[in-house]
């Protein structure tokens, strides 16, 4: 079967909305409501964050969803276990994304092999050194067409950049600015200078932008750049206010996306 | 013969290496790329020797201890880094840091502290240098630390509290992290320990190999042989360690003594122990041996001492430890405290809470009569005089009624 992140790109090169929330946030049991309510949505992808104790990548919005979801009782097996079942009424692709150390513990090659029993698609850790990657990682997700995304930045050097299109699969992760997750508001300015270089760059991979994607406006302005954009830090948002995952998570999809045609 | 240094790809065996997310490779990188060459050279040398000299005060005296080595029935003598500028080895670092962070071209400094002595090291090269200073300390460590937090402020430092976990050294080490995630370009991050991404481990055992380098000279000028029977030193992340082990490494029959806090003990579940209840996994950015739970979770770990309160280890102690060329005890928080007072009675110096462990540690080795010890002395106390006096006033109490 098609890996669905490379079915999706092979129908769909524009636009592309991928969201990201944390397991077992707010709820430890709400990660199935917000897979289906992603899967009815307009989202075109779904990320899952494995919660860390101590996530050096994140801002405070996720840090906090993240020690919610680990009070909660939330761990990689119940993650597993939730999601055993889902791809009987999700159809999008699903990543994990996390830190290096809980797939350690969990055991790489143990991790992977429940991913592509429960039907993950893809892995974003990003903490995961490229070489590290090559030892351990890239010949069980090749066996298991587990597509692993690699992250670069605007300044990240051209050759690597190459390197990290050549391992990377599914797509590329283009973070829009320095930042931890939530930190920035908006796409900097600096980011429009510089992103030609990456794009001459980037032969193999679609690119979607992330960090700093708040909603409707950055949305808009990183489908023009890219092939489109991720949603964490504002999504977890919606999620802590939200009394009705089903109505406000199609609500907030639909406005990220319909106003795009409009403006 | 077996390798105790980093390899090339940042490697103490299987430990170390440079886990960052991608916003820090170019940093991480260019350290890597830059830190031996910059250091090697003859303008480096000399501006680093020149301020260890006359700015730091070394080398710091060799001290024969005669009441402890009668204690003890050997040969004690202490390596002063108590009387170091500002107070602990820490400076040693601070100031072969700052050095390369200004030919790096970099105007911002970030640092992590626990003690707050590396705080103050990195507050003082700062004021030197002219450069701006944040320093990262959890809410704890400013209250159990105070002093250290008004000398910060007043050489020019904004102390950032960290409200995050334990609020201690491990949770300002993540946010002093994001800080640099945010700010590659403009900032420099001034670790204090042999701990993080490679080449930090390696660099700052470097910067802080000058204690075993004066150990030797100053040995054999007291005895006429370079080589004791034992260093023994704290171990939090380890550079004090790391730097009075340096010179010893290939010297097999020099006993390399490590010591970790075990708070209320190893097995109460209040320790920072790390090596005693740790596995290997991943912690700010080196593989290592850390404190955490089956799901990898780091734990929140505890000791009265707060510059050895960290669930991690530097790579080079968890890789000393794995091909046993150190050994790593533990002493809890009430040994340490006694072995503080002891020394101050006995020999008139009033150690940090830090050293005191080591110093806890002589009790549990077995010595020879006329074996050499050499304690390396971290720090001085004055920054835990308020933990002594209410530790006195406790057992003085207990005593009287
Ligand atoms: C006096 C003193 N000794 C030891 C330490 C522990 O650090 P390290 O293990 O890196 O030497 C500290 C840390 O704050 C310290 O202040």
């Amino acid at each position: 079967m098609q890996n669905r992140i490379d079915a999706l790109f092979a129908r769909k090169k524009q636009d592309i909305l991928s969201i990201f929330f944390t397991a077992g946030f707010p709820n430890l049991k709400d990660t199935g409501l917000i897979l289906e309510s992603l899967e009815e949505s307009e989202a075109d992808l779904v990320e899952i964050g494995i919660p860390f104790s101590d996530p050096l990548g994140d801002g405070p919005v996720i840090q906090d969803s993240s020690l919610v979801a680990l009070k909660n009782g939330m761990n990689l097996n119940l993650l597993f276990q939730q999601l055993k079942d889902m791809r009987v009424t999700v159809q999008k692709p699903v990543l994990l994304m996390g830190y290096l150390n809980s797939v350690m513990q969990f055991g790489i090659e143990k991790f992977y092999r429940q991913c592509a029993a429960v039907g993950v698609d893809g892995i974003i850790l990003p903490d995961l050194p490229l070489e590290e990657f090559k030892m351990y990682h890239q010949r069980i997700t090749e066996e298991l067409n587990i597509k692993v995304v690699f992250l670069v930045s605007v300044d990240t050097k051209p050759e690597r950049i190459k390197q990290l299109d050549e391992a990377s699969g599914g797509f590329l992760y283009l973070l829009s600015s320095n930042s931890t997750t939530g930190g920035v508001k908006g796409i900097p300015e600096q980011f429009h200078s510089k992103v030609s270089v990456v794009k001459n760059s980037v032969t193999k991979n679609p690119l979607l932008i992330g960090f700093g994607i708040k909603g409707q406006k950055e949305y808009s302005q990183a489908c023009e750049i890219a092939n489109g954009a991720v949603i964490g830090s504002a999504f977890i948002e919606l999620l802590t206010r939200s009394h009705n995952f089903r109505k406000d998570i199609a609500g907030f999809t639909s406005i990220v996306k319909t106003k795009l045609i409009k403006s | 013969m077996k390798k105790y240094n980093v390899s090339e790809q940042g490697y103490y065996g299987s430990f170390g290496g440079a886990y960052v997310p991608e916003i820090l490779f170019n940093n991480v990188e260019e350290l890597k790329n830059s830190y031996l060459k910059v250091i090697q050279t003859e303008k480096f040398q000399n501006e680093f020797q020149g301020l260890l000299r006359d700015y730091v005060g070394r080398p710091t005296p060799l001290f024969h201890a005669k009441n402890l080595s009668e204690q003890f029935n050997t040969t004690i003598f202490l390596k002063r880094e108590d009387l170091n500028h500002t107070g602990a080895h820490k400076i040693n670092n601070a100031i072969g840091q700052i050095l390369l962070a200004k030919e790096l071209g970099k105007t911002r400094i970030i640092a992590e502290t626990g003690a707050g002595q590396h705080g103050v090291a990195a507050a003082t090269v700062c004021a030197l240098m002219g450069m701006k200073c944040v320093v990262y300390m959890g809410e704890t460590d400013i209250v159990r630390q105070a002093p250290n937090v008004a000398r910060m402020k007043m050489l020019g430092a904004t102390v950032v509290p960290v409200l995050s976990g334990n609020k201690t050294l491990k949770d300002a080490t993540n946010e002093a992290i994001r800080d640099w995630i945010n700010n590659p370009e403009s900032t420099y991050y001034l670790i204090g320990s042999v701990v993080g991404p490679h080449p930090y481990p390696d660099m700052v055992a470097g910067f802080q190999s000058v204690i075993s380098k004066e150990i030797k000279a100053q040995l054999k000028t007291a005895l006429g042989k370079e080589n004791p029977d034992y260093v023994v030193a704290c171990v939090g992340g380890g550079s004090n360690a790391a730097g009075a082990f340096y010179h010893f490494l290939y010297n097999e029959d020099v006993k390399l003594i490590g010591v970790e806090a075990a708070g209320k003990g190893i097995h109460s579940g209040h320790t920072a122990a790390t090596l005693s209840v740790g596995s290997a996994g991943i912690i700010h950015g080196s593989k290592t041996i850390l404190m955490q739970n089956e799901d990898g979770q780091i734990t929140e770990p505890y000791s009265i001492s707060a510059g050895l309160d960290y669930p991690g280890i530097g790579p080079v102690h968890a890789y000393l430890n794995e091909v046993r060329r150190a050994d790593y005890i533990s002493v809890t928080d009430v040994e340490a405290l006694e072995a503080a007072i002891d020394l101050t009675k006995k020999e008139g110096i009033i150690p940090a809470l830090e050293s005191a462990h080591a110093l806890a540690a002589l009790g549990k080795l077995k010595f020879k009569k006329n074996e050499v010890v050499i304690l390396n002395l971290s720090g001085r106390g004055d920054k835990d005089l308020e933990t002594y006096t209410n530790y006195l006033n406790k057992i003085n109490y207990a005593k009287q009624n």
